[in-house]
């Protein structure tokens, strides 16, 4: 548990444009440990997906490098499954199918049909969806669309789960469900993740840290707070929680009164 | 509720309120195609009357429908015509062969003059078969120009500029490569057929790869994404992502294509004398009979309604294949 499974250290990144060289992320330092949630926040703009889409592999960071379990990362793979902020589904395939993609893409030759079958819907199953696997997309809602989505990433075992933002584009109750469930299954199957989110009560309630980043341009890590609230944690509990109410003020004091919000 | 003797008259009621409801739906969906459709009749009846040709009057409708029934009578006279023919045939061989069962008995197709009708299959028979030739190119083309920025570039300026070739162009080359180069002693496809087919090809080519190109450039970013965390192969990328989110744009270019095509095949077989509609219309431009322009009237109406009838087909397939089902397919 305390030996560094992900590390990322000096990440910049520097995107080309019209006017030259546009320094993205500076200097971004950060050691992760096996089981670890942590949440990325800031404002938009900040460099919280760069830093994210990195991790995975979709960017080539310009200077530093992301290591995961002593191999460095420089292409995307399933063992960091991403879930996307619009759920991303195959619109042509049916719930299953979608999941049925990436677990035979990432089995292939291990599992055999039956267990692979097994799989898919243990993880239909995971993410309550068994009701809706031959829907497609397209039938379902936003919520329902992004527990797939969680499905399918889970399906892929991966090592690191990243989530940009996947309860952005959904209303509160909806939201507060799939936290629910997102806690749930993190305390099942104690995967490492990475969330970006914008709700500072999201990342205090689902944290084990909050990495607050400081505003772009060459954006970097502000500071990093560690929320030691006991787990399971109890949405109603919290709210009366006074330790939970501080967290939630440093996070707030981070992003309104340190990093004042750019211009927008 | 309860009392059946007050539901029923609101149940009537409802039912009628359905009825009506239903009718007011339909009515103007097939009445005002009707209302068209006779006032174009009215029209072409009216202005029909009053234009003299050195061939008599223009055909109106009343001539076409009459025209269009002789074609049908000397289709089926033909088809006798035909049959006796292999009838006498037969008869001949099997007597031939009762007295000398080693005699070499010969088998040989009726030549008679192809009717309206068998003009009109060799078409169809010739505009599908360049189609798909040239989906079979364009398809793959389009999804590799869609894929690689560089190889669109390379070729982008060939597409745009073969794009607006006409058919007629392309004809004579056509012709003169295809004698030069299909010379087998007995070949499977005249040359002729050859020769419209490849014509419909190079026009049908165009829409198709033009749409698809876009269809895949166009791709949701995220999907891509997917792919990419999923590590798939290229051929599967190309197979379980880019095909199916492409579909849409290929159909909408296929369609094109094969309306393209058709009017291109009419066009082609006029001017090379090849067997179909097209020849068909231009051999009774020739014949120049009191019958000639109403029969030409017959082929184009026939023409159109074919033209429609593939769109109609293809549009079918495309609801079939096509996973977007909120789309608005017309």
């Amino acid at each position: 548990m305390n030996h560094t499974h992900l590390e990322l250290t000096g990440v910049g990144i520097s995107f080309p444009t019209d006017k030259g060289l546009f320094c993205a992320l500076q200097n971004v330092n950060l050691k992760i440990d096996k089981g670890e949630f942590v949440s990325l926040i800031g404002h938009s703009g900040c460099g919280k997906s760069t830093v994210l889409n990195i991790v995975a592999g979709l960017y080539q960071a310009s200077t530093g490098g992301v290591i995961l379990d002593g191999k460095e990362v420089n292409s995307p793979g399933p063992e960091r499954a991403v879930v996307f902020q619009n759920h991303s589904l195959l619109p042509w395939l049916t719930c299953y199918q979608n999941i049925e993609l990436a677990v035979q893409q990432v089995f292939k030759g291990r599992k055999g049909k039956a267990e692979m079958r097994e799989w898919i819907e243990h993880n239909l199953n995971l993410v309550h969806m068994t009701h809706a696997r031959d829907k497609r997309p397209s039938e379902i809602s936003g919520g329902m669309k992004q527990r797939i989505g969680i499905g399918r990433a889970l399906a892929m075992q991966p090592k690191v789960l990243l989530m940009d933002e996947p309860f952005g584009a959904l209303d509160a109750l909806t939201r507060a469900h799939l936290q629910d469930s997102l806690m749930e299954i993190h305390a099942d199957l104690g995967n490492t993740v990475i969330m970006i989110t914008h709700d500072v009560d999201e990342a205090v309630l689902l944290s084990d840290r909050i990495v607050m980043m400081s505003n772009g341009p060459s954006a970097t890590v502000g500071d990093i707070l560690k929320v030691d609230l006991a787990r399971p944690r109890e949405r109603m509990a919290l709210a009366h929680d006074p330790r939970y109410h501080e967290y939630r003020a440093a996070v707030l004091e981070f992003l309104y009164q340190r990093q004042r919000r750019p211009a927008a | 509720m309860s009392n059946p003797a007050v539901a029923q008259p609101i149940k009537d009621t409802l039912k009628t309120a359905r009825k009506a409801a239903l009718a007011k739906r339909w009515l103007p969906a097939l009445l005002l195609p009707v209302v068209g459709l006779l006032a174009f009749l009215l029209f072409w009846q009216l202005a029909a009357g009053s234009i003299d040709t050195s061939l008599g009057k223009f055909p109106g409708p009343a001539q076409a429908v009459s025209q269009f029934s002789s074609l049908v009578d000397e289709h089926i006279a033909e088809q006798r015509k035909a049959d006796a023919f292999y009838q006498r045939q037969e008869a001949r061989n099997a007597e031939r062969l009762a007295k000398d069962p080693d005699a070499k008995v010969t088998v040989r197709p009726y030549t008679g003059k192809p009717t309206f009708f068998k003009q009109i299959l060799t078409s169809l028979y010739t505009v599908m078969t360049g189609f798909a030739i040239a989906s079979l190119i364009a398809i793959p083309l389009g999804i590799v120009c869609g894929l690689s920025r560089p190889i669109y570039n390379a070729i982008n300026p060939l597409i745009q500029v073969f794009k607006p070739v006409s058919p007629l162009a392309w004809l004579p080359l056509v012709t003169m490569v295809v004698s030069a180069v299909y010379t087998s002693a007995d070949p499977l496809f005249a040359k002729s057929f050859v020769t419209s087919a490849l014509t419909v090809a190079l026009c049908c080519l165009w829409p198709t790869v033009i749409n698809t190109t876009v269809g895949v450039a166009n791709m949701d970013k995220d999907l891509l994404n997917v792919s990419r965390v999923l590590s798939l192969s290229p051929l599967s990328h190309v197979r379980r992502i880019v095909l199916p989110a492409a579909i849409p744009m290929i159909f909408t270019g296929l369609r094109l294509s094969l309306a393209t095509g058709w009017m291109v095949l009419i066009a082609a077989e006029m001017l090379a004398q090849n067997p179909g509609l097209g020849k068909f219309i231009w051999d009774e431009f020739q014949n120049g009979s009191s019958n000639s322009l109403g029969r030409i009237m017959v082929a184009v109406i026939v023409i159109g309604l074919i033209g429609f009838v593939l769109d109609r087909l293809m549009l079918a397939l495309q609801r079939r294949v096509s996973w977007d089902k909120n789309a608005d397919l017309r």
